[in-house]
């Protein structure tokens, strides 16, 4: 690991080369969010049309922020707090939003990945436990819960989560859960231990092994009959879509938060840097390797859906082959998938009021194609099922959870760096106490916190954090950022830090994007999203085997000390930069109103009395 | 009397045909999928297969009866179709006119379910009999949840991890503590003098403390 030259005072840590850097900021942009929701929006808002309005927001929104949280990172070299102290003191507050909501993602997300790691350790028996309903008490059935819903779905709202019928009630701590967790935060410690020193080593591995296993997918799904139908079904475009702003504004918002800017995390990366480093290739890449690893992402996932809407289809024409066969007494495969269609044209013209009698399930590719899902519902549902049609099904659950594992891993380094790194740089806690130390009580701190989505309602309470923690706090802190940097900070010195690390003056896409497009991009895109939220009635779907409707979720209000929850995790984040602002102010009014002194400490009234002398004399 | 004994015998087999009849309330539906089940290597549906199919389920009655004479003749099939599904019903060995019980034919059936399945090659989803559920397999649960070992190993190797990191890291320092107390003595001197000259942005350079002129100039 290489110290900084001067062994005196500088003790930062650097990178062991660049690539380390670049795999630890892509890995921390590509999360689990590029698997499991740009190909969700993709499908609802008319497949390849929607790569008109992600792309526009890549290059006018994405693009800009990142590489000004990168340059600002590499130039002041602190993390999120210490830069922006550097800049202003009024503005120490928006490092603290970014510290606070990075804490928040941190408990959150690595909730998700202990879900990942019990799929992942259930996904070495054979046959898989999703594969199949359990049997009732008395042995006479199936279970009823299970068989009303799907073995998938039994398995993850039954078996992993227990979850309760609504938010109030909480149940109980599920051992199995809090374990999980366990392990997830003892494997993300032990990649801190060090520091980056350690996590610049293991990134190589989780940056990169996704990719392989998403070629590996690629590869196969491609393969897989009804492949291309769920390709052709992704990537059709409908252009129509375009007309309506939601799509904008949701394009707009993927892209903000795929990059994981204004976590702070990527500027801790970058102020690891050496001082002269060309952050605005590094910019570039990431960004347009985050959207690449998207739609990379999209292909075989839909391919696979594809392939499940296929055989989903493919049971419900034998299943209406089978009643109608068994009512008729045909003989036995007289009636097959390719002539069922004339069969049953046949039928209905002979003796409709017999076909009419037998129950025939409408079998609709279509709508197989559009049981589509987002998030948790995509993985450990849609994905598990469709994974156990394919032959060698354990392997191919095996890959794909430890896919999601390394995905989130990455993501889940930057989240704790925007944590570390500024605690270290307030100098929070005294020197003689270890790096590893203040990480390993981080853990712990967050782990306990996090217990709570170990509990019965913890997928409700994980629904809420991920929609209001990770949404709007952030919006209003880059918000500020580009703000701080280009109009507090001055557009004319951000230019010669940046000529200075770079070797060139950023041109003019990048000034107009810093000094209007992006800015105002933001703030249409944070006001329609508040306004949007506000209007949107609170409910959430709930997993009810007493609901009327089960296997449908049933929409519940969120009761109102929920809301007031919701509200506070909401605002908390962002109250520091008033607050710090406001402080700044009326403690520097203060200490202006006091003694004139200068702050630097080699000077002493003597030096100072002279100068004025001088300057009279000079008079 | 020979004409008395063919009228007897006519009379007979029309009246267990009569026993015999769809929606029986003794009888049993059973239904073939000889195609699904078996693909190319179906064979034909026949006479011997129905003479087979009798026989086994004779063979059921007598083992579950405890050796009672139960002949092919007591098994009675009507209402064949090309599906190959036909209906059941199962006479007393010494009274042809007497039906078994349903719950005792179902009870039969079910104890030899393995041996009839295998008689025909197939399985309890192809060879169905209406009313009389399949025996569930209940899946095979091992004392420990196969789980726990996976967790077990990667909990293992992630522990083992952090004391390897921990106890390198401690052995490190205090080998940097051993090689500074020993150094510092020799490198005293000079590294006053590049600790003065060193890049310090916390304080200000202050020029009074400068090594450049060991020899101030007049």
């Amino acid at each position: 690991m290489g110290k900084a030259e001067d062994s005196g005072v500088e003790e930062r840590p650097q990178w062991d080369n660049k690539v380390q850097y670049l795999l630890t900021c892509i890995g921390f942009a590509v999360g689990i969010g590029n698997v499991w929701r740009f190909p969700y929006l993709c499908q609802i808002y008319g497949g390849g049309a929607f790569l008109i309005p992600y792309l526009i927001a890549l290059v006018f929104e994405g693009l800009p922020l990142l590489y000004l949280e990168l340059a600002i990172g590499q130039r002041f070299r602190m993390g999120s707090i210490g830069v922006w102290n550097s800049i202003s003191p009024l503005l120490g507050g928006v490092g603290i939003a970014s510290m606070l909501v990075s804490l928040l993602v941190c408990m959150f997300y690595n909730t998700l990945l202990a879900w990942v790691l019990w799929y992942l350790f259930h996904s070495f028996q054979n046959p898989l436990p999703w594969s199949q309903c359990p049997l009732n008490d008395n042995l006479t059935g199936y279970n009823t819960e299970c068989v009303k819903s799907t073995p998938a779905n039994y398995f993850w709202y039954r078996e992993t989560l227990n979850i309760t019928p609504d938010i109030e009630t909480s149940g109980s701590l599920h051992w199995w859960l809090v374990i999980c967790l366990a392990s997830a935060w003892c494997v993300v410690y032990v990649c801190f231990i060090k520091g980056i020193e350690s996590m610049g080593k293991v990134v190589y591995v989780t940056a990169i092994f996704p990719y392989l296993v998403l070629t590996i997918f690629l590869i196969r799904a491609l393969t897989l009959p009804g492949a291309t139908v769920g390709l052709v079904y992704l990537f059709t475009p409908d252009w129509e879509i375009l007309k309506n702003p939601q799509v904008w504004l949701d394009a707009a918002t993927q892209i903000f938060f795929s990059l994981s800017v204004a976590f702070g995390g990527l500027i801790a990366f970058s102020s690891y840097n050496p001082e002269r480093n060309n952050c605005e290739m590094d910019a570039i890449l990431v960004g347009v390797i985050n959207s690449a690893t998207s739609l990379y992402g999209a292909i075989p996932i839909f391919s696979i859906l594809g392939f499940k809407a296929n055989t989903a289809y493919n049971s419900c024409v034998k299943e209406n082959i089978l009643a109608l066969t068994n009512h008729f007494e045909f003989s036995d495969q007289n009636i097959t998938a390719e002539n069922y269609d004339h069969w049953l044209e046949y039928l209905n013209r002979t003796s409709p009021g017999e076909v009419a009698g037998v129950d025939l399930r409408l079998c609709d590719l279509q709508t197989f194609l559009d049981q589509s899902a987002s998030g948790t519902g995509l993985a450990f549902i849609v994905f598990s099922e469709a994974v156990v049609s394919m032959p060698g099904a354990q392997i191919w659950a095996i890959l794909f959870f430890t896919m999601l594992f390394s995905l989130g891993l990455s993501s889940m380094f930057g989240n704790l760096e925007g944590v570390l790194a500024p605690i270290k740089d307030l100098k929070l806690v005294p020197t003689w106490i270890p790096d590893g130390l203040v990480a390993a009580v981080i853990c712990l701190i967050a782990f306990l916190m996090a217990l709570i989505f170990t509990m019965g309602s913890g997928n409700y309470w994980v629904e809420i954090f991920n929609s209001y923690v990770g949404s709007v706090p952030l919006l209003i802190v880059a918000f500020f950022e580009i703000i701080a940097v280009i109009y507090i900070y001055g557009m004319k010195n951000f230019s010669e830090d940046i000529y200075f690390m770079t070797g060139k003056k950023p041109n003019i896409f990048w000034k107009a994007c810093w000094m209007v497009i992006s800015p105002l991009m933001l703030l249409v895109v944070l006001i329609t999203y508040v306004v949007v939220q506000a209007q949107k009635h609170p409910t959430y779907p709930t997993w009810n085997p007493a609901y009327e409707l089960f296997p449908k979720t049933e929409l519940k209000p969120y009761p109102d000390w929920v809301f007031a929850i919701i509200i506070l995790l909401s605002v908390i984040p962002v109250l520091p930069i008033p607050l710090v602002a406001l402080y700044q102010l009326i403690c520097c009014r203060m200490k202006k109103s006091s003694a004139h002194t200068d702050l630097s400490p080699s000077c002493n009234d003597g030096f100072e009395v002279e100068t004025q002398q001088q300057t009279n004399q000079r008079a | 009397m020979l004409g008395q004994i063919f009228v007897l015998l006519c009379l007979s087999s029309a009246w267990a045909q009569q026993l015999c009849m769809p929606e029986a309330s003794d009888g049993y539906k059973v239904r073939l999928s000889i195609n699904t089940a078996l693909g190319d290597q179906a064979y034909v549906w026949n006479e011997n297969e129905m003479f087979l199919f009798r026989a086994t389920l004779a063979f059921a009655m007598r083992s579950y009866s405890g050796g009672q004479d139960y002949n092919v003749s007591n098994i009675v099939v009507c209402a064949e179709t090309p599906r190959v599904s036909f209906w059941f019903v199962v006479t007393a060995p010494l009274n042809s006119s007497r039906l078994i019980d349903r719950s005792d034919v179902e009870e039969a059936v079910r104890k030899s379910r393995n041996r009839i399945n295998s008689a025909f090659l197939l399985t309890d989803r192809s060879l169905e009999f209406i009313g009389i559920p399949p025996i569930l397999t209940a899946p095979v649960t091992p004392d420990t949840p196969q789980w726990l070992i996976v967790f077990g190993v990667v909990m293992g190797a992630v522990g083992a991890g952090i004391v390897v990191l921990l106890v390198t890291s401690v052995v490190e320092k205090k080998r940097k503590k051993n090689k500074k107390s020993g150094d510092e003595d020799i490198e005293e001197e000079p590294r006053e003098k590049t600790e003065g000259n060193g890049f310090a942005r916390d304080g200000v350079y202050n020029m009074s403390f400068s090594d450049d002129d060991p020899v101030t100039q007049m």
